[in-house]
């Protein structure tokens, strides 16, 4: 690891402040990303900029007919919360899955979506569910929030300060997952919201996607039948040593249709 | 340098470390508390698990300076008054090891569990132990210590 220069602040507004200073500064969440890919040496940031102190980062709470999700949430508080699991148990369900318990314990929403890690779980409830993701300066659309490998609408000294995601009637997530390191080598949310039905795919692509064909089918018959003649091209998908594009592409009608059963 | 305070094992231990220092090296190289080990480095084995604030995390994925402030407990903080702490004593019992090196972050995983689902059942200890790899035993006596550690820690 490179050496950097390390601040702790304790709010959002001095962490932009210390982020603007820097040379080339990097904020960390949980550092469940960030350290591994600064021991890789993969980065070489003049400031790292620790989040772990912001009160305001923090927690989770019901807003309206919304669940409010601080982007400092780690995993495993998502994965034990009542509130979470009440509102929207497919959430709740999606979190328990992600890597391993001292992983949970460590990383944070904010973080999964700020790398937007093409196998990251979170990207499919945040475009599934239309969450809005709440920053220091404005909010982001899920729809307009993806927009590439690794890459995001967010500007580069932008921090997601958090995650709001509007009570679907229903939802499901189906994961089919690296067995080594538990990341989605597909995984797909499906969800019944008040505008319609929505069909999220992570692992497969580039970045998370939504799929409108799926959505039309099962806003016909929400069914996993529904889903049972469709497929999906490989064109674009994901290869690698876990999975072909082909595999891919199959392993999304799959998963789509174990959500569609899994909804709750 | 940066300043760190931190408790260890129920002391209070403050030290000047470069940022980049990693929490486990600070335990093994600072404190000299080897008993924290580390297996892959890269976030995968668990074998430097430990306590922060009462939760298991990864000793190699942490920066000591992230740490300021914050309750850290390790292996040699669990025995008390030369008494092994029950997980500790169903490890051996249960004969939950071979070589040993994966044995303080199984059982620092394991007191995490069992303090937030005193009777663990076989099927969620196993999941449980998902970021825990040991290359000798194969598991199953692990989880048999697990589920006795559990039983006399008053589950
Ligand atoms: C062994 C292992 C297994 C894993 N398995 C899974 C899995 O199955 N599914 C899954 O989804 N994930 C998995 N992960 C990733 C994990 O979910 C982490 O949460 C994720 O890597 C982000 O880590 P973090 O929250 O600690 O953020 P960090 O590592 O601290 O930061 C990641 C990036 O986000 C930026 N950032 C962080 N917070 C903010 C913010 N609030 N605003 C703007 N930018 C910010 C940082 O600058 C950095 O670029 C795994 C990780 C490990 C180590
Ligand atoms: S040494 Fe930390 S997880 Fe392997
Ligand atoms: S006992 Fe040898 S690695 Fe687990």
């Amino acid at each position: 690891m490179y050496a950097f220069e390390f601040h702790r602040p304790s709010s959002v507004a001095d962490a932009i402040a210390a982020l603007k200073a820097a040379s080339d500064g990097k904020l960390m969440a949980g550092g469940q990303t960030l350290i591994p890919t600064l021991k890789q040496r993969l980065a070489q940031p003049s400031d790292v900029i620790d989040l772990g102190g912001i009160k305001e980062l923090h927690g989770i709470r019901q807003d309206g007919n919304s669940l409010v999700i601080g982007a400092m949430a780690k995993h495993g508080e998502v994965a034990g919360s009542d509130l979470v699991k009440s509102v929207i148990p497919g959430l709740h369900e999606l979190a328990g899955l992600i890597g391993d318990p001292q992983v949970r314990n460590r990383g944070t929403i904010g973080g999964s979506l700020a790398n937007s890690d093409p196998a990251a779980d979170y990207p499919a409830a945040v475009l599934a569910l239309n969450a809005t993701i709440k920053t220091d300066r404005r909010s982001i659309a899920a729809d307009d929030y993806f927009t590439g490998l690794f890459q995001t609408a967010l500007a580069d000294d932008e921090l997601i300060t958090a995650i709001s995601f509007p009570r679907p009637e229903a939802c499901g997530y189906a994961k089919f997952r690296n067995p080594a390191s538990r990341y989605a080598i597909v995984g797909v949310m499906v969800a019944r919201t008040g505008g319609g039905v929505r069909v999220a795919v992570t692992g497969a692509g580039p970045c998370a996607f939504r799929l409108p064909d799926f959505e039309r089918a099962l806003a016909g018959s929400f069914s996993a039948d529904a889903l049972a003649g469709l497929s999906v091209s490989p064109s674009g998908l994901n290869s690698d040593m876990h999975a072909s594009a082909e595999y891919r592409a199959h392993l999304v009608r799959v998963m789509a249709q174990r959500a569609v059963k899994a909804v709750r | 340098m940066a300043k760190v305070s931190m408790t260890v094992n129920g002391q209070n231990v403050t030290r000047d470390v470069e940022p980049r220092t990693l929490l486990v090296e600070f335990l093994r190289q600072h404190l000299d508390l080897t008993g924290t080990h580390v297996g892959c480095d890269t976030s995968q084995c668990g074998a430097c698990v430990v306590h922060l604030d009462g939760r298991s995390v990864k000793a190699c994925t942490m920066l000591a300076v992230q740490c300021e402030g914050a309750k850290v407990m390790t292996i040699e903080g669990l025995a008390q008054n030369g008494e092994l702490h029950p997980m500790q004593a169903a490890f051996r019992e249960h004969h939950g090891l071979q070589c040993g090196f994966c044995t303080p972050g199984m059982i620092m995983s394991a007191i995490d569990l069992v303090q937030h689902n005193p009777s663990p059942s076989e099927d969620e200890i196993r999941h449980w132990l998902e970021g825990n790899l040991c290359r000798c035993t194969g598991y199953h006596n692990i989880v048999k210590a697990i589920k006795a550690g559990a039983a006399s820690m008053g589950g």
